[in-house]
């Protein structure tokens, strides 16, 4: 909608205010892209030209690109890591959703006594500081034959997002209304039916939103991936850390490993930037 | 279609003692419109979710046809419903929305396809088949709504205040297409309303309910000329029907310097009861303004055009008592007019319990 000089001297805006608080908004934004945008320029740079005063004139290179991505025996590789993280990450989302919907359905619709505190409790799973719970974690995934295999993360990127899906899913299925659930009921749908057919569609980018943040999380989770899982069978942050080493240069090499390891999830938030706003503005207005 | 029966259906909602809907025994015929009326909170759409199975019956049970359905899910009950909100889904066209019963029920898509086209003609909606709900007005809307109800032959149309979101002259249109539908398909409808004009020209019969108790339930003429109790007569009729205490004078009761004579049953009765606590109801239809008759004065005049209703004040047992009379519209009044107003009838007898005294003739038929 464009606004009227009289438009916004109705709302008391004045040009000069509008305006500043354009310049500002432009500043925050440049001071948060500024260190993505460094470090992509210094993969681009030698390992002299980003370990020395920083300067914004140099000589291009694809070199540290190359020594990223080159496979060297005994050592995780990118292609490794990358295909490491896809599958974790892919199937432990899918595996949220699959389980947090039902979940997030049940509270919502078919609320039980204290559903409150049942919302609390999930969402109290988070509190504690992950750390805190790596020892007997590290224990049981020994015992069970899970150490440094994929289906240790798969499982606890799974727990570990459920809470924050079923709180999220919780908040989108409220906002829909509760006839057209007893409509879907009274022409003759079951319960899978329900969720299927009315409630997903109408969701869908609440679930979106969902799935996105869960894939986020997943992708960047470095401590549980380290702890249990620090070979092979690793994933992408791993790898990042693989590229520092404790002697010589490293700053370039390792902002090319890290501009790597967040396309992927610029890429989704990309694609799923429109779905994703409206998403978690759902329910802010009706 | 199917006969309807709630036999001593209740509904207390978890939490709260009060019944929402208590005791209720209602038998509706097959093929009847039955309106549901009563203010906000008296159990209408409680007693109407019941039968489309989203309450649960805590006692009693409800039959459609031979079939105890007290149990049975809502889905299973062969039964369609209209809400107040339409209940579209969003994200389908029109088509989607009054197929998707059909879809539900596995009817090939050919089959469907056909059944919706027929819907649409009835409901006059074959051009917006194509569209989402929020591309239409609200008349089509709940066109669609119906459309979804009507695809089905459901046993029993169940409608929620299906008209309280369109405008007043849409509401007037679609009420009578809607008592025609019905008419024309023949099926059992029960159909929930606030408004008391919505149920007295829909409803073959209304069932009036309040606090979660039905408190009569009759033809719209019986319920306007025979009402059973106080909240009856003061709830069915616009304007409300005049209720004034009353003391018993020998055979009359009393209306300002009036004496009206009762019945000779009436009488009776309210002398059983000592006089006390008597009321009676006169319908404004039921007064007059005139040379004869109580003394009174013109405080508000209301011209509808096709007639005027005209409030009044009299000296009735020593106090000041507001009255509604209707007057014919080019009857010339104004406020502050010194006129008298007489009774033409009937006058109605309420006992202390709030029961009307029935007649020698009500009383022998």
């Amino acid at each position: 909608m464009t606004l009227t000089a009289r438009d916004k001297q109705l709302r008391g805006e004045s040009r000069w205010g509008t305006a500043a608080l354009g310049i500002v908004t432009w500043l925050v934004a440049a001071l948060f892209f500024f260190p993505i945008f460094w470090m992509v320029l210094n993969s681009f740079k030698t390992e002299l030209d980003a370990n020395t005063t920083p300067k914004l004139l140099f000589e291009p290179t694809l070199d540290r690109w190359q020594a990223v991505t080159e496979t060297i025996p005994g050592l995780l590789s990118f292609s490794e890591a990358f295909y490491n993280s896809f599958l974790i990450v892919i199937v432990s989302t899918v595996l949220v959703l699959v389980l947090a919907i039902p979940a997030a359905y049940a509270l919502s619709i078919y609320p039980i006594g204290n559903w409150r505190d049942a919302l609390f409790f999930f969402i109290s799973t988070k509190f504690l500081p992950i750390v805190a719970a790596i020892l007997p974690l590290w224990i049981i995934a020994r015992e069970l034959g899970l150490l440094n295999t994929h289906l240790v993360l798969i499982i606890l990127y799974t727990a570990m997002n459920l809470p924050l899906a079923v709180w999220m899913l919780n908040s989108f299925f409220r906002e829909v209304p509760r006839e057209l659930i007893e409509a879907a009921q009274m022409d003759g749908t079951g319960l899978y039916g329900q969720i299927k057919d009315v409630m997903l569609p109408i969701v869908a980018p609440g679930v979106a939103a969902t799935a996105l943040l869960c894939f986020i999380f997943a992708w960047n989770e470095f401590f549980l991936a380290v702890q249990l899982n620090p070979v092979e069978g690793s994933t992408v942050p791993v790898w990042v850390s693989t590229n520092v080493t404790t002697r010589g240069m490293f700053m370039a090499k390792l902002s090319a490993a890290s501009t790597l390891a967040i396309l992927p999830v610029v890429i989704a938030g990309w694609v799923a930037q429109k779905r994703m706003i409206r998403g978690l503005s759902m329910g802010a207005v009706k | 279609m199917a006969e309807v029966t709630y036999r001593e259906a209740t509904r207390i909602y978890p939490g709260t003692e009060q019944p929402a809907v208590d005791r209720l025994n209602l038998t509706i015929d097959d093929g009847e419109f039955l309106v549901l009326v009563g203010p906000s909170g008296s159990g209408k759409s409680t007693a109407l979710r019941m039968l489309a199975g989203l309450e649960a019956c805590d006692e009693g049970t409800i039959h459609i046809g031979d079939r105890d359905v007290t149990l049975v899910q809502p889905k299973d009950r062969d039964v369609a419903m209209v809400f107040q909100s339409y209940a579209l889904y969003p994200h389908m066209s029109v088509a989607q929305n009054i197929g998707f019963p059909l879809k539900q029920q596995k009817v090939p898509k050919a089959e469907r396809e056909k059944q919706v086209r027929e819907a649409a003609r009835i409901l006059d909606l074959e051009e917006y088949l194509d569209r989402k709900p929020k591309h239409l007005s609200g008349g089509q809307r709940q066109r669609v709504a119906m459309g979804r109800a009507i695809v089905r032959h459901p046993q029993v149309f169940l409608m929620d205040e299906p008209l309280s979101n369109l405008d007043a002259k849409l509401r007037v249109q679609t009420r009578a297409e809607l008592a025609d539908l019905q008419a024309r398909l023949g099926v059992t409808t029960v159909y929930v309303t606030h408004d008391q004009v919505e149920a007295m020209t829909m409803g073959h019969r209304v069932a009036i309910l309040d606090y979660g108790v039905m408190q009569q339930c009759d033809t719209p003429g019986e319920l306007y000329r025979h009402p059973e109790n106080l909240f009856v007569a003061g709830f069915i009729g616009s304007p409300a029907m005049n209720i004034i205490p009353t003391d018993v004078d020998g055979d009359a009761v009393v209306f300002g310097s009036m004496r009206i004579p009762m019945d000779p049953a009436v009488a009776a009765a309210a002398a059983k009861s000592g006089g006390a606590g008597l009321q009676i109801g006169i319908r404004p239809q039921g007064l007059v303004l005139g040379d004869e008759g109580v003394p009174t004065e013109v405080v508000v005049v209301e011209e509808l055009g096709s007639e005027t209703f005209v409030f009044a004040d009299i000296e009735h047992l020593g106090e000041r008592l507001r009255i509604r009379i209707r007057v014919d519209a080019d009857y010339a009044v104004a406020r502050g007019d010194k006129t008298h107003v007489n009774v033409l009838g009937p006058v109605h007898v309420f006992g202390t319990d709030g029961l009307r005294l029935k007649t020698a003739e009500e009383q022998a038929g």
